[in-house]
Parts: structure tokens; sequence; C-alpha cells
């Protein structure tokens, strides 16, 4: 099939866009630019045509678009061998609607973006300082630097990037989504850690970019080899590794489910399936940020934002959750719709905690992209619970939306840091003369904490226009947004099967709403708190275009979902096409839920709480310059506890990173491998050395001296013998008669008398 | 007659070296007089030098392709382009044969491209070049004797004539502080190693001579005769009244361990860093990349295929120090300020993965191993390459003290990054495709192996799931070793100007090893269903096939 083959096609724009920009138009921005935007809204146009094909199909999940090519050869047979190759089901589908989609708008927002961005970096060997130098508290000295002459290197990097983010999405196996999800995690340690030289003033211990890179790898990598595991087990008991064989076929999965964890009684009563999808699970744990290793994704905003619109919203924490939706039948083989089984209960209550956890850190926030890692951190709990509870579509659907405005936030609240930043330059061009406050410019200026914004709603209003919409789908606000519809049938779910997730993920709800209207009101409602804000302007269309196409989609996106029997719109937006079409990549179809009115109005009523209760404190009354959050003040040591995160961080130095760096050099390198090997190794060389100078000794003092005197007697014995050559014949004959006799004398003894 | 590759292959360094020993000494002539005559020698020694690893490097290519498309074809012999069986010492049953294998022949591609490379990055030695060229070839012959030898005693012979080169070239050439000590160790520990194989050796031919073998040499068709005999299933009285159990048992450790400490194995590492750091450039690549690949390759060769038996019941613990090896190994690389002792003990943990592939038994958990010892080989000779280029420059190797040079060689920091994802396992490059079928083989072994009469099973998955620590830690010093040496502020007062990019002959040596990581990553089936052809009879031996 044709459609297949132009799978294949899909992630490949943006890989030749990569080698393109690295190799020939480094140099030039503009045509780098034009390389990795053509490139991607070409793959867009093939993701196009490829869902036209996969909507026309009725039957997507019985015969979905796939086409496959050996590449590993493992095993004895043809059959055992690792192919790779493409599938496009309906699950797959709804990952080339918004991938495509939010990766296009966010490499149009980029080329805007990166256009300028200067930042503090240290200068070394500072005896010859530039004159624009200053030294920090820290006796550091800095000086501003331009980046944005780096932007080629970003937009190939980001190209590679989606292209990773491609080939996950249309992987017809576990391996292959694999390599897509290291290929993002390589990247994303590259973008996050892109402007590397990066140093914060003032704040010697602040995260820099290079080491939010590193951190966001490093855990995620602790998950991936988790992960791997999983992925080798699978396949040393199946053979396979396609998705359909493995997930679309009831034998492989009834042998999964009846076999035993071999012979570890601490893991009794698991099954392969089981441990199988617990191991696959934290691949998910590590990729989508969830406790307990999320400590990553807030750091991670040390990135351009941009990046953090990509990775940490619409594709990289997406494809945590599409890789469990993935596994969904694994997962679940064994549940009946009744007892979860010990992956689901897991998965459930990771979620569900983390949902409500990260929200009450990003009550407590000031940055406005912490907020927002926090807020994602949280939704993707919902995702990741609602996969727990067997809300499968529910999951892909909020996935979709979530992909959407939260990318659409991200970049929103790149565009006000944006603003803010050229406020402060504009600010300090027209000098002290403008600056409100006895503003005076201290060098720790920080454009993305709220509280030196304030006003921003007249200076640049398409971004707070669009923000507003994401705030929105973000919070659930009832019937216009795409955020209510697809949380609202998690919820529903929840509350259908599970009564103490849904109580939890209620709860994390009524918090989502309330920050998100503390963040909208920090940031856009009152007066300026700054000359930065007050001088911030709106950005120009390369940036606000991409604004404008999500928020749409922040709203349509939802009403493809809307439950059959709701109210008035059920029918008329189809009866729920989105089930319909979802339901289709499992072997057996979920139903939809009875349509029941207790969860939605719940649902309604505490969005709308969370809303008007942040509107009471942050908008109605906005907070002036230099005023203390009213949070803080309610709240007390919580507050500090929240705006710590709980001192996690701190927690895992302590309990992780110290030991095994305490153990790596003072255990095993200096006591076993220098103390005791080579300790015993140049012990046994010692003493080797000590016998063979005592060897020595014996030589020169035994062997050497002994011969030397034996020889001085040797000496003095023929000096005595020399009497006997005496010339006289009488004498000789006597000796040679003697000496006669003994020879006799011994020749009778040894022939007789022996 | 058909050509004698192996042969040609194996002595052309040899008459390489020859013809070196025979051409005029630079150091006879005055550098005030005759320094372009000077220049000319050299010249004339490097391109001896590279044109016989070249020649060695293409037909060691023909030989490749040629069993692969041997094996692709179908063909079921286990040896190919087999060489001689002519009598050498006849008396003792000691011949002249060669022939490769699926898995000694990528060992003798390997060979080639690290020895060429080697040679091309060692275009500036200007200390006695032609004596260490001379030596290096020597060096180069031997490792390639062991991968071709199909006698036992001529692999032993090439064994030992790689290590004596080896020493020359550490004590001589090698980093001015610790040479003299790590080329000791070095020779010491290697040589006490195969003296210990080779008692084994010894005593399994006199055992089939006992037996009653028919025309028993040495050659590695007779050892097979005589393990398909049951010779070695012989129950032997063990020494000081311990009982009774059989030759294979009681020798297999022996042997594998012999062979196993020059493939770095847990307790008996210790040479392998302290050697590779002092050892110059060329020496460090040839000796990481390959030459420890021989103890790892002799072991399989000699202990695991001879003595089945014993392996069955042996390997069982052996993976626990191969474990150790991973873990042990990542967790020291982590915590080195020496850049060379980084990658030095990198080395020891990932030799553990082809150890731990050997003791899965299975055909895939030893397929995994063979490939990652190419790939470990290819990737360590590319590692080694760019510390020595970097050492040259800025003379230190203190990590903490470097910084920035991807601004002033940024095809050496390109090199070392792709080094690095495959030192990490990232998919699309050779590592994960080593070592993903180790770990699938690692959870087969799980529901097959068991330890002491069958008491203890299924332990083999513990083994997977500790082994992963050693990869995590190996993402940490890789990107440790990334962001201190390479990115970062470069600190142009500090290096004077004196840090200058690397020359094309250098950037061609690290291309060459990246193709090959980046080929074998994105296309296995290039290498794998050979090295699955050659673990195969071997695993069948061992009930895993």
């Amino acid at each position: 099939m044709t459609l297949a083959w132009l799978v294949f096609l899909i992630p490949v724009p943006p890989l030749i866009a990569f080698f393109a920009i690295l190799l020939f138009t480094r140099r030039s921005r503009f045509l780098s630019d034009l390389i990795a935007v053509s490139a991607i809204l070409l793959t867009w146009v093939f993701a196009i045509i490829v869902l036209i094909g996969a909507f026309s199909n009725p039957h997507l999940g019985e015969n979905p678009i796939e086409a496959s090519l050996v590449w590993l050869p493992l095993g004895p047979s043809l059959e055992s061998s690792l192919r790779m190759g493409v599938l496009v089901d309906p699950l797959g589908a709804v990952m080339l609607f918004f991938v495509p989609l939010t990766a296009s708008m966010i490499f149009i927002y980029s080329t805007g973006y990166m256009d300028s961005g200067s930042y503090w970096t240290e200068v070394k060997n500072a005896e010859l300082p530039p004159a624009d130098a200053v030294v920090d508290s820290a006796g550091r000295t800095l000086v501003k630097f331009d980046a944005s002459a780096w932007k080629a290197r970003f937009m190939a990097f980001i190209a590679l990037f989606a292209a990773a983010m491609l080939i996950l999405s249309v992987a017809d196996n576990l391996l292959l989504l694999f390599v897509g999800w290291e290929l993002m995690g390589f990247c994303s340690y590259a973008l996050i850690g892109f402007w590397h030289n990066r140093v914060y003033p003032d704040q010697p211990g602040r995260i820099t970019p290079v080491g939010g890179g590193i951190k966001a790898f490093m855990t995620t990598r602790v998950a991936d080899v988790v992960m791997l595991l999983g992925i080798a087990w699978l396949y040393s008991f199946t053979g396979t590794l396609n998705f359909r064989e493995i997930l679309y076929n009831e034998a492989t999965l009834a042998a999964l489910e009846m076999s035993a964890f071999p012979n570890i009684a601490a893991l009794g009563g698991l099954t392969v399936a089981g441990a199988v999808g617990l191991l696959i699970f934290a691949g998910t744990v590590g990729k989508s940020a969830q406790f307990p290793l999320h400590t990553w994704l807030p750091d991670a905003m040390e990135g351009p934002t941009p990046v953090s619109a990509m990775i940490h919203a619409a594709t990289m924490v997406s494809a945590g959750i599409y890789l469990i939706l993935r596994m969904f039948p694994l997962l679940s083989v064994g549940w009946d719709g009744d007892v979860f089984t010990l992956p689901m209960q897991v998965i459930a209550t990771v979620g569900a905690f983390t949902a409500l956890f990260a929200a009450t850190i990003a009550l407590a926030q000031r940055d406005i992209k912490k907020v927002l890692a926090y807020s994602t951190i949280s939704q993707l709990g919902y995702m990741v619970a609602a996969v727990g509870i067997g809300a499968y579509v529910a999951a892909a659907f909020h996935l979709m939306t979530h992909a959407i405005f939260k990318a659409l936030l991200f970049m929103g609240s790149g565009s006000v840091i944006h603003a803010v930043d050229h406020g402060e330059e504009h600010a300090k061009e027209h000098g002290a003369a403008h600056v409100p406050h006895g503003h005076s410019f201290p060098l720790d200026f920080d454009a993305q904490d709220m509280f030196n914004m304030g006003g921003l709603w007249k200076r640049v209003p398409v971004t707070a226009w669009t923000f507003l919409i994401g705030g929105l789908a973000l919070s659930g606000f009832p019937l216009i947004t795409a955020g209510f519809w697809s949380k609202d049938e998690i919820l529903a779910d929840a509350y259908a099967h599970a009564p103490g997730i849904f109580i939890v993920l209620a709860v994390a709800a009524l918090l989502t709403a309330f920050y998100t209207m503390r963040l909208i009101g920090l940031t856009f409602a009152g007066s300026p708190r700054t000359a930065a804000a007050e001088e911030a302007e709106q950005t120009d269309l390369r940036m606000n275009l991409p604004l404008v196409v999500l928020a749409v989609f922040a709203i349509i996106a939802g009403y493809v979902g809307v439950h059959e029997d709701f109210p008035l719109l059920g029918r008329l937006l189809g009866g729920n096409p989105f089930h319909r079409f979802v339901s289709g990549t499992l072997l057996e179809h979920p139903e939809t839920l009875p349509f029941d009115f207790v969860p939605l109005l719940i649902s309604i009523a505490i969005a709308m709480l969370g809303l008007f209760v942040g509107w009471l404190v942050y908008v109605r009354k906005p907070l002036e310059a230099g005023q203390p959050d009213p949070l803080k003040r309610a709240l007390g040591p919580v507050y500090t506890l929240l705006e710590n995160k709980y001192y996690i961080d701190e927690l895992y130095d302590l309990i992780f990173v110290r030991p095994s760096i305490w153990l790596a050099e003072k255990v095993v390198y200096q006591l076993i491998d220098r103390g005791i090997i080579d300790g015993f190794l140049h012990f046994v060389a010692r003493a080797a050395e000590w016998i063979a100078f005592r060897h020595k000794d014996f030589d020169t003092q035994i062997i050497n001296e002994g011969t030397d005197n034996l020889v001085e007697g040797f000496g003095e014995m023929s000096d005595s013998f020399k009497y006997i050559q005496s010339g006289r014949i009488q004498q000789y004959l006597a000796v040679a008669v003697a000496g006669l006799l003994m020879l006799v004398g011994v020749f009778v003894w040894s022939l007789f008398i022996r | 007659m058909q050509f004698p590759f192996l042969t040609v292959i194996t002595f052309a360094p040899i008459a390489a070296a020859v013809i070196l020993f025979m051409m005029q000494e630079d150091s006879d002539l005055d550098p005030a007089t005759d320094a372009e005559q000077i220049a000319t020698l050299r010249m004339g020694y490097r391109t001896i030098a590279a044109a016989a690893t070249f020649v060695s490097l293409l037909l060691g290519l023909f030989v490749y392709f040629g069993v692969n498309q041997a094996i692709g074809a179908g063909d079921t012999a286990q040896f190919f382009f087999e060489d001689g069986r002519w009598a050498w010492v006849p008396q003792i049953g000691i011949g002249y044969h060669m022939g490769v294998d699926g898995i000694s022949a990528p060992m003798i591609l390997l060979t080639g491209l690290a020895s060429f490379t080697g040679v091309l990055i060692s275009w500036r030695v200007d200390d006695r070049p032609r004596e260490f060229f001379a030596f290096f070839l020597l060096l180069v012959a031997g490792v390639y004797g062991v991968f071709a030898a199909l006698d036992v005693f001529l692999l032993f012979f090439f064994y030992e004539l790689s290590i004596f080169p080896m020493y020359i070239l550490i004590a001589t050439w090698g980093w001015k502080v610790t040479r003299e000590y790590g080329a000791m160790k070095l020779t010491l520990y290697i040589l006490i190693g195969s003296i210990l194989a080779l008692v084994g050796v010894i005593a399994m031919y006199f055992l089939a001579v006992a037996a009653g073998i028919e025309n028993m040499s040495f050659d590695l068709a007779d050892f097979i005769r005589a393990r398909d005999a049951g010779v070695y299933d012989q129950v032997v009285e063990l020494p000081f009244n311990l009982g009774l159990a059989t030759f294979a048992r009681l020798w297999f450790p022996v042997i594998f361990i012999g062979f196993g400490i020059l493939a770095g194995i847990f307790p008996f590492h210790n040479w392998s860093p302290d050697g590779h750091v002092a050892a110059p450039t060329a020496v460090s690549m040839i000796h990481a990349g390959v030459l420890m690949k021989l103890g790892a390759y002799s072991a399989l060769r000699v202990g695991v295929m001879l003595l089945p038996e014993g392996a069955r019941v042996h390997l069982p613990w052996i993976v626990l120090l191969a474990l150790v090896n991973v873990v042990y190994g990542s967790l020291i690389a982590m915590v080195q300020r020496d850049f060379k002792y980084v990658i030095g003990f990198s080395s020891v943990s990932h030799m553990g993965l082809v150890s731990m592939g050997w003791a899965t038994m299975n055909v895939t958990g030893m397929t995994g191993a063979g490939l990652q010892m190419f790939s470990h080989g290819v990737m360590t000779a590319l590692f080694f390459a760019t510390v020595g280029m970097v050492y040259d420059r800025a003379h230190t190797r203190d990590i903490p003290s470097l910084g920035g040079f991807w601004h002033k060689m940024p095809t050496v920091a390109l090199a070392f990054i792709v080094g690095g994802l495959v030192s990490m396992g990232m998919p699309g490059l050779s590592g994960f495709v080593a070592e993903f079928p180790i770990f699938v083989g690692l959870w087969q072994a799980s529901q097959t192996v068991t330890l002491g009469n069958g008491q203890i099973a299924s332990y083999y998955a513990l083994i997977a799931i500790l082994a992963v620590v050693g990869i995590i830690v190996t993402a940490a010093y890789i990107l440790r070793v990334v962001q201190r040496v390479f990115f970062g502020e470069f600190d142009e007062e500090k290096w004077h100007g004196e840090i200058s990019d690397v020359t094309t002959l250098d950037k061609v040596a690290m291309g060459i090893l990246a193709f090959w990581l980046i080929l074998v990553g994105v296309y296995p089936a290039i290498m794998q269903p050979m090295v699955t052809h050659g673990v195969e009879p071997i695993a069948r031996l061992l009930g895993g096939a």
C-alpha cells in the first residue's frame, strides 16, 4: 500500500533539515529557518495525507496502515528477526494529528523567539575584562552575551528532535519507538543546555542550562534503561516486539498473562505481563516526569522557551503517555473491567498522586515557566491515572488537547518573557528617569519572575488573549474549552470506576484552576510592577501566529470527543467520533460510560470555584510592586515547603547523588581497586622483591663469599700441594702405589664385601 | 589452492617490520646537517607501516565480506578462508592452520581498522619512529594471528608474540610517569594468565593422546574430535583429596580465567587501566580496542568451545564476576580525574558485558557479546584516539583543567560524542545493537540456567537488573567528560593559543572508526547474522541453541 510508504517519509524532512543545516547553512540564519520550517510543513502535509487515508478507513483498527523491513535478524529464523516498520492505527493517527501541528507552530515561533537571546555569561581570566563587564556578588566577572548567532544550530537540533518524535509516533515496534525515545532524550539534553554558557548573576547556586540538561538526560536515562530491560524481557518471551503481534494478538497476551515470574519469591504472584508492564511503565515515569522522577522537568525550564513548548508540553512528555497507551493491552491483560491489574493499580496511584502533588507545588512558584512545568507534571499525572483506571480513550483525548493548550501556554509565556526582557532593555536605554518606584536594574533581574510583571494585558494583547484561552482550557472552563471535555471525561471515568482516584483528581483540578488564575492575574492584571513590564511590547507575527492558531485548536479540538448523551451538544457534534475512532485501536473496543450528571457538575463546580477564588485574590485586587504573595500569608510555612518543592531535590542529592559518588570514589576505587586489589598485588610484588633480595644476600654472602673462600681454600690447598711436586721419583712412586691400593680396596669392597 | 588471505594478512605486518628493521636508522644521521634526509626516512617508515596495515585492512575487509556472503548464502561450514594445515613441529602435533568463523571475521576487520587508524594518528611520532612502527607492526601481526589461528598452539604462539612488543612499546614510548609500572604490570598479568591457559591446553592434549584419540594434534579440529569423543568428560581426581570431578569441570575455570585476565575480568582487571594509560595512543587503541578481545575470544574458542561441560557448570558463577566488572568499572570511571583513566575503566566495564554475553550460554546473548567485542573495540579505539589528540595539545589529561575544546577541535569533540553515545548504548549506534541482545539473552538464560544443582534459579534476571546500574553510570561519566572537556568556555590565555585543530589524517582516522560504529548501528544485519552463525555451534554445546 503506497500510503504506508508515505508514512516512512514522515520523519524524513526534519531529519534532512538537521543535516542540511549543520553541514551547509549553519552560517545563514535565514536559510536555516527556511529549511527547518519548510521541512516541518512538508511533514505536516505528509501527515495530513496519511490522516485522510486513515480517517477514510472505517476499519483502521483491524487494517491499520503498516509496512516493515528486516532490521536485526536475531535468533535462528527470519520470523524471529527484529523488523523495523511503521504503523498508523487510530492511536497513531491521533499522534500524527497533534505532533506535526504543534511542532510546526513551535518551529515558526522559534524563528522569531531565537532571533534574540542575550544573557549573562562568565568571563574567564578576568584580568583584562571587557569594558561592559560587571562583577556580581559572588565575585564572578560577567558580561552580556548574545546567543542569537547560534540560532541555526538551534533550528537543526529542534528539527532532529521533531524527527525523533515522529519516528516514535509512527513506529510499529517497541525497538523503533525506543530509537525515537532515546534520540529525543539526547536532543533534549542538547536543547535544554543550548545556552550552555549562561550563568545567573548573584545566584551562584542556581541551576544553569547545562545543569538542567544533564539532569534531564540522566534522570530520564535511569528510567529508560529500566524500560529497556522490560523490552528485552518482552522480546525474550514473545520473540517479537511488533505492537500488532503482541498487543493485537489474544494468544500472545494470554501467554503473557499465564506465565508467572519464574521462581523469585519476592516477586511472587507477578505475571510476566505484569512485570514487563511495570518495567516499561518506568520509562513513562521518567519521560513523562511522574513522581518520583519528576524533578528534571522544572529544571529543564532552563532551556529556551520553544524547547519547553516542544519537549515539555507537546511531544516528549507526551511520548511517555503514548507509550502506556500503546502498551495498554499488556498492562491491562486480565482486567475484566472490575479488579485492576497490579500494573494498573501502580499506574493509577502514581498518576493520581503526581497530579495532586505537582499541582500543590505549582501554587507557590514565582517563575512563570516553573508554574507551567509543574502544571504539566500534574496534567500528565491525570493522563497516567486515566490509563491506570482503564480510561483509555479519555487519556488519549486529554493527551491531544493538553499537547495543544500547553504548547500554547508555554509559547505564550515565552512571548511574555521575551516582551519583558526587551522591556528591560528599553527601560535601560531610556534611563532611570522612566523607572518607577526607584527601580535600579539589579543584575539578577529575572524576566521570568511573575512578580516582576503585572499589567501586561494592555502591553501584549495578543499574548494575553491567547494565554487566557490556554489557561481556561487548562483549568477546564466548561463548554468552550478543549481541556474541559477531556478532563471531564477522565473525571467521569474515575467517578465510575475508582472513587478514591476521583477525589484526588478533583482536588487537583481545583488547585489547577486556582493556580492558573494566579498565573494569569500575576502576569497580566493590574499595573506594571517594574519598568521592564511597563516597556514590554507585543512580539512580531512569527510569534503571534502560532499562538492564534493553537488558541483556535485549544477551543475546537475538544468538540470531537463530546459524550454522545451530552445534552444538546452530544448529538450535534456527531456523537463522540473521537471515542469511536480511537477505541478501534484495541482488540476489545472499550465502551463509553453511561452519561452521568454528577461528575460533570462536580467538575464544572470545581473549575469555576478555583477560577473564582483565583480571580478574587489575584485579579480583583492586583498585586502591587513589592507586595508579597497573598497566598504566603494564608499558607505560612506550607508555602515555604511548596516553594521549595518539598525539598525533594535536596533529598535526592543527599540519599542518591552523594552516596553514589562517595561509594565510587572511596569504597570502590580507593578501597577495593587501589587498596585491596592493587595492595595485594603490590604486596606480592614487594614480597617477591624481598625474597629476591634475600636470595641476592644469600648469593653475595653465602654463595659468593663461600665460593671465594672455597677458591681461596683451593689456592691454599694447591699451595700446599706444591710440596708434593717435589721432583723426587720415590715420592711419586709411593703416592702411586698408595693410590693403586686405594683403587684395589674400593674394587674389592664393591665387588665382594657389598 | 586458494589465495592464503589470512596468512598474508598476518604476515604483511611482520614483513613490513622486517623491512623497517633493515632500513637505515634516522638517529644515525645528524639532525643539524641531514634534516631533509631524516624527514624522508621518517616518511618512509610511516608509509611502510601505513601500507602494510592498509593491505591487511583491505584483505581483512575482503575476508569479512566473503564470510558474510557465504553465511548469507546459507553456507553451513563453520570455518572459512582456511589456510595450511601444514606440519610445523609434527613430533608433538603442532601445525600451521588458519581460518575464520563468524566470530573471528569481525575481529580481523576490527584489528585492521584499529591498526590502520593507529598508524594514521601516530604520524607525528618522532621518537625513534623506525622502532616504534616496527614493534607496532609486530604487535598487530600477533593479534591477527590469534584471531586467525585454528591450531591451538599457533594461537598461543601469536598470543605471546603480541605481548612482547606490547611491553617494549609501553615501556619505551609510553607516558613517562607510569610506563615502566604499567608495562610490567600488564606483561606479568597477561603472561601468568596465558601460562595458566597453556598448561590447561597441554593437559587437554595429553589427555586426548592418553585416551587414544588417533592422530591427535594441537589442531582445533582434533580437540573438537577429542571433545566429541567425550575425552574431557572423564572423571579425574581432584588435588588435595577434594574428591572427583570431570576433567572439563576442573580445567575450565583455569583456562577461561587464564584468558579472561586479558579480557579484564574482575578481579584481574587491574592491569588494564594502568596499561592503557601508560601506553602511547596508538598502542592504547590496539590494546584496549583489540588486545582485550584476544582474551575474550580465546576464552570462548578454547575454554567454552572445547570444554562445554565445564562451561555449563562454571559460567553461571563467572557471570557474577562479569556483573562486578560492569558496575565496578563504570563507578570507578565516574570518579576519575584523569581523562584517559575514565576510558580505561570504561573498558573494564564494557568488557564485562562481553563476558556476561558468553555466560548467557544462548545464541542471542552470545551474539550480543560477539557484537559487543567489535563495537567496543572500535569505540575504544576512537576514544583513545581522541584522548591522545587532546593530550598531545594540552599536555594534561586532568579533566577539571580542560574545557571548551569543542571550539578548537570540533571534529574530535564530535567523534568523542559519537563514541560516548555508543558507550551509553544509544539505539542507532553499534553499542545498542550489541547490548540489547545481551540483555535479551540474560532474560532467556534466567529461564534455563541454574546454579548449584538447580537450587538457585532465575538469578540471571537479577543480573540483568543489576547490570543496568552500570549502563546508567556510563551515561554519567560520558556526560561528565563531554561537558568538562569539550563543552564550556575555552580559556584562551591558559593555553596560549597552543591548541590547534587536528590534522586531516587524524580526522580520516576518526571518520573511519565512527563510520563503522554508525553503520553497524543503523544496519546491524551487516554483522549480526555472521556472529550468530559463529556462536550457534558453541551455544548448541551449551544447550542454548
